[in-house]
């Protein structure tokens, strides 16, 4: 495939390191973030001065000015936030840093995000909420659990899904952790007997199909084809990228809850699935590992359907398949653990295990992968996913 | 300032929603429609989704209603909720179109199911009131 000279690449990743809930207490999650930021450029093997955007999503309180300023970076030419939506904006983080990228308003765009709730307020808790909480709180529902429970519940009622089927994401992405010294539940192993015996959270959903808490703060450097050609690591391509929503989706599962009947029981992404799809050129069957954004199981088992995977509730069958599994399935997913067993950075960790893949560098390496998926939070909005190529 | 973790959460009513939850107060759901092509709106707004008409008066809902989606919530978020849980978190889809949120009470938690038929009553709290479903 031809590569125009401005084409965004992926020549850096850093991370903090991932610890439990409340693990990281010597440091602030800005100083962290600063940190995760720094090892990015270091991996490229570029100064931090040469950075001069900054993305994030999620209202990251880590804002791109402060960070600047703190990094030293002289000039700053592209600042912006995707907006809301939990998780849904760390592929929409990278595809703020690829406008910039190729419309030649910045030269190297890093985009991250930092998460340490053990230093703040813990999901969950109840809280003052935005207008369309006045409709949910009063209600007793305050966090995610609950809020994609009622879809994954409505998509079991609507399709062959059964809790096997969610165990076999929880099961799979757990056997990966335990290959991956970096994550924080590498080495604890899950059986589905403990599975099965875990409490409930939200009804369908247990204890293991909850992604963890934790602390740790992750980012992505991306730059020019130009300028990747004279950089130290693999580059890899990032072949399209995309984000947005689906009519009348508003806030969602998160506030409003009115979507139409026929997208409720989805991750929101059917549309944008489609034209990520079509801009790189490529097809379902033409991607060798994913990592799909799994803060619940139940909505992974979604994303294998409305990208195209499989067909409307065949999810189930596909797992259950093997399909799934680093050893021998024909779509390795979460292959460092994801965030049920890796880390929770609110996907940007799932970006850099992307990179990773197609550097080979993996810890559950698939064998000469050259494309993968990398999608952003699931039914919530906006969302968002990025196609990884390695020429 | 109290903490919002120990007492159960009032709405707040804007601009917009007012009516709603004073209606709510005085026992009844009421809709805002749209003057131009009786479009319901709902969160409540001055415009329309529909066709950007004006809103104009509230209507009474029929308070009909079936389980759309639900969960049991086994975690309460604070102490609050303590002493209700587990309980049931639901999307009630109402005859007139909306979608609301509402706890199912007034049976077991295992009884409730998706396309189960409720009907809309009033919770207290404070010197508002919620609606809720109780099966029909």
């Amino acid at each position: 495939m031809g590569t125009s000279a401005r084409a965004p690449h992926i020549v850096g990743i850093g991370q903090s390191a991932y610890t439990r809930w409340g693990g990281i207490q010597d440091r602030s999650q800005f100083q962290i973030t600063a940190e995760a930021i720094v090892a990015a450029a270091r991996d490229a093997g570029l100064p931090v001065s040469a950075i001069d955007g900054l993305t994030s999503f999620s209202n990251d309180s880590n804002e791109g000015p402060v960070m600047q300023a703190a990094l030293g970076i002289p000039e700053l030419r592209w600042s912006a936030m995707v907006w809301g939506g939990g998780g849904g904006g760390s592929c929409g983080a990278v595809s703020l840093a690829c406008a910039a990228i190729e419309s030649g308003q910045a030269e190297v765009v890093v985009a991250y995000r930092g998460l340490c709730q053990g230093q703040g307020r813990r999901y969950g808790r109840a809280a003052p909420t935005r207008t369309h909480g006045n409709f949910i709180a009063p209600y007793g529902l305050f966090a995610p659990p609950q809020m994609l429970a009622l879809m994954v519940q409505r998509f079991m009622h609507l399709y062959p899904i059964t809790e096997d089927h969610l165990a076999e994401i929880a099961l799979s992405f757990r056997a990966n952790a335990n290959r991956n010294p970096l994550a924080v539940m590498g080495d604890r192993t899950l059986t589905k007997e403990q599975y099965l015996a875990s409490r409930w959270i939200a009804e369908p959903l247990r204890l293991y199909d909850c992604c963890l808490e934790t602390d740790g703060a992750a980012a992505v450097l991306i730059t020019t084809a130009e300028r990747a050609r004279d950089l130290v690591q693999q580059r890899v391509e990032v072949l399209a990228s995309a984000h947005g929503s689906g009519a009348g989706w508003s806030t969602g599962p998160l506030g409003s809850q009115n979507m139409p009947n026929d997208t409720y029981a989805s991750t929101n992404n059917r549309r944008l699935a489609k034209e990520l799809f079509a801009r790189a050129g490529l097809t379902p069957d033409d991607i060798d590992v994913a990592q799909i954004y799994d803060h619940f199981s139940g909505m992974v088992l979604m994303a294998l359907e409305d990208f195209g995977f499989c067909g409307p509730g065949e999810s189930g069958d596909f797992v259950a398949e093997g399909n799934i599994r680093h050893d021998g399935g024909k779509l390795p997913l979460n292959t460092s653990g994801g965030q049920l067993s890796e880390a929770y950075v609110h996907g940007v960790n799932l970006i850099i295990e992307g990179v990773r893949q197609l550097r080979g560098t993996s810890t559950a390496q698939v064998a000469d992968a050259r494309t993968c998926l990398v999608t952003g939070g699931l039914g919530v909005a906006p969302t968002s996913a990025i196609l990884l190529g390695r020429n | 300032m109290t903490d919002p973790a120990n007492v159960l959460p009032l709405p707040t009513p804007n601009a917009e929603s007012q009516a709603f939850w004073d209606a709510c107060t005085d026992g009844r759901l009421t809709f805002a429609r749209c003057t131009a092509c009786d479009a319901v709106q709902f969160p409540p707004q001055k415009s329309c989704t529909a066709c950007g008409g004006e809103t104009g008066e509230a209507s009474e809902a029929s308070g009909q209603g079936t389980v759309f989606t639900f969960t049991i919530n086994h975690r309460a978020p604070g102490p609050a909720f303590a002493e209700r849980a587990p309980y049931v978190i639901a999307l009630i889809d109402l005859a007139e179109g909306p979608r609301l949120m509402m706890n199912v009470i007034n049976c077991a938690p295992e009884d409730v199911t998706i396309g189960m038929p409720v009907r809309i009553c009033f919770e207290p709290r404070g010197d508002m009131a919620l609606p809720q479903a109780e099966p029909a």
